[in-house]
């Protein structure tokens, strides 16, 4: 117990120095929210022009304007705490690698796995989970005021919604850390940033899409069972913005197999993170 | 093909360099730079810049093939779109602003190739950063044109990008073949597709450059870059096709540049601008390369005027 609330502690002080780091660029820090915004903005706008021409993502999936929009928030709210919290910490552990720098980390006498996933905080990404807050509630009023099928999601399901975005997280994480784990073995991976744009790619969409023909199976199985990325964002999303409980087509079994994947993965990164640092050969003087 | 060394033109840059420092009545009053000269010059940036360009060509490729991912997604959301309004295929399929669902799908490999025309990764950034740390004295001194200079790298670059993106590129065109369903344009509309390319990229590399140039006048473009990029990505029609936008949005599109750097030339090749218009709309497109070609040249000249270098 004692433990942990040091490391409760070490925490708090990575967050206050990144947020002394980013306060004393404001305007840097500012025009960075904005633009966040502004890619925001532009994406709210896409799925907006589709919904005038469609009525849903997929026929007899559900995912009507309303409730798609608060898929899109619960990808917004994902995406928003893993950009903040690990991916600096990522790709600087790449570069560390490289340069040597890991070497240091390594002396620290704490987790080097934590203290590599926590050290920078971007409180600049945080825009984008206000903005998806914004997204939620205009669409969860829109659901809950509309006259065709109105819907208010009970209190049970919010709970589990708050459950399965922090497994989605957690997942996100693991493949994150699994990923630049792998610069150890490769000596540097610059192009993380870009696998995690294809990755997240993937896994903002209705994971029923995928579900056809003789690319898509492959790629959902894929997604859905070896690497867990489509359950990240749309078990959530489906707890909160359709119901669950007594369905036909089993899809109940995805939030299960989501808890499953979520301890499997982060214990799967975890073992993978220390065979890495096992490999590790320091590269400084 | 063969070319002396050092080329003519390189000499006449040296003397002109040193006479900076050296009292010019030391030399013999030089020759007028002939046009052969210039060709030399350009010849030697373009040889350059394509060197320079292809060392990393396994990354380049592979960068390109990676690029193409995101189109799977596209291809699953748009199959899920038009199935929840109609049949997506067959002889009753459903249409999304005169696209369908086939022509979706090729509509988003084509801006690929608009973009890897019309894009201009740091261009405008890299004039702005110029300017403030004074590297940009280069182009004062010298007896070469900032604006030439920058163009020849940029076609060099574009160049050696083509040469190696063109497996990637072949490879998934290759695969996506059916999703081209009217087959290859003819002729004329194909020529019009191929001019609609190169203006695309004349009208991308002039419009950056004269973002640029605003370097000249503030110290800091960077947030000013993101929101045009922002933009131009959005109205480009990169995202989706802009006869998706509403008609009144859609009328304001139609009169803005940036659909030359994406949705035009995909448009044009999937046949979606009717045949009697197309000339008039290449002209339009031609008036606005103009436009800007003046209006780069203009800022710039401007600048020039404006800017005051120190030290060396």
């Amino acid at each position: 117990m004692e433990e942990l609330l040091r490391y409760i502690r070490v925490f708090a002080t990575f967050a206050r120095n990144s947020l002394v780091r980013d306060m004393t660029f404001r305007l840097n820090f500012f025009l960075q929210c904005v633009s966040s915004l502004g890619w925001t903005a532009m994406n709210v706008g896409f799925y907006l022009i589709i919904f005038e021409h469609t009525g849903s993502i997929g026929e007899g999936t559900g995912w009507d304007r309303d409730r798609f929009f608060l898929f899109i928030a619960t990808t917004w709210f994902i995406n928003s705490l893993v950009q903040a919290f690990f991916m600096p910490n990522a790709q600087e552990f790449s570069e560390m690698i490289r340069t040597g720098g890991l070497d240091f980390a390594l002396l620290k006498p704490i987790d080097t796995q934590f203290l590599i996933s926590f050290r920078r905080v971007d409180w600049s990404q945080l825009s984008n989970f206000f903005a998806g807050g914004v997204i939620a509630a205009v669409s969860l009023w829109n659901l809950a005021h509309r006259e065709v099928d109105p819907m208010v999601p009970s209190a049970l399901s919010v709970v589990l919604y708050l459950v399965f975005v922090v497994c989605g997280i957690m997942i996100m994480y693991s493949v994150m850390i699994t990923l630049s784990a792998t610069s150890v073995w490769l000596g540097r991976n610059q192009s993380l940033y870009n696998f995690w744009f294809y990755i997240t790619n993937f896994s903002r969409y209705p994971m029923e899409i995928y579900n056809r023909g003789y690319l898509g199976k492959p790629l959902f199985g894929l997604f859905t069972f070896v690497i867990p990325i489509l359950l990240v964002v749309n078990v959530p999303a489906r707890i909160l913005a359709d119901p669950l409980v007594a369905r036909e087509d089993g899809a109940q079994w995805y939030v299960v197999w989501a808890a499953v994947m979520t301890v499997f993965s982060v214990l799967a990164s975890r073992w993978l993170f220390r065979k890495s640092l096992l490999s590790y050969r320091s590269a400084s003087s | 093909m063969s070319i002396k060394f050092p080329p003519p033109g390189a000499r006449h840059q040296e003397i002109a360099l040193s006479s900076v420092t050296v009292p010019a009545d030391d030399f013999p009053p030089l020759p007028a730079p002939t046009f052969g000269h210039r060709v030399a010059v350009w010849w030697m940036i373009l040889k350059t810049s394509l060197g320079e360009r292809l060392v990393y060509r396994g990354d380049f490729a592979l960068g390109t093939l990676m690029r193409f991912l995101p189109i799977i997604t596209q291809i699953f959301l748009w199959y899920a779109v038009f199935d929840s309004i109609g049949d997506p295929e067959g002889s009753s399929a459903a249409q999304i602003g005169g696209f369908g669902f086939r022509d979706m799908v090729a509509y988003y490999l084509l801006t690929m190739i608009a973009r890897a025309f019309s894009s201009m990764p740091g261009l405008a950034s890299g004039i702005a950063q110029q300017i403030r740390e004074g590297e940009i004295k280069r182009f004062l001194i010298q007896p070469i044109d900032l604006i030439a200079f920058l163009l020849l790298t940029r076609i060099a670059h574009k160049l050696a990008y083509y040469a190696i993106a063109v497996a990637p590129f072949a490879l998934v065109f290759f695969l996506a073949r059916d999703y081209f369903v009217g087959g290859w344009p003819s002729l004329p509309v194909f020529l019009a597709f191929c001019g609609s390319l190169v203006m695309g990229f004349l009208i991308g590399f002039f419009l950056e450059a004269a973002i640029g140039m605003i370097g000249f006048w503030f110290l800091e473009v960077s947030s000013l870059l993101f929101v045009i990029m922002l933009f131009s990505f959005f109205l480009s029609g990169h995202m989706f096709p802009l006869t998706m936008l509403p008609e009144s949005v859609l009328t304001v599109v139609n009169w803005l540049p940036f659909k030359y750097l994406a949705y035009f030339p995909a448009a044009i090749f999937l046949e979606k601008i009717p045949e009697e218009e197309l000339a008039r709309e290449m002209w339009i497109e031609a008036g606005w390369l103009v436009f800007f070609i003046i209006l780069c040249r203009i800022a710039y000249a401007r600048g020039v005027k404006r800017y005051s270098g120190f030290g060396g």
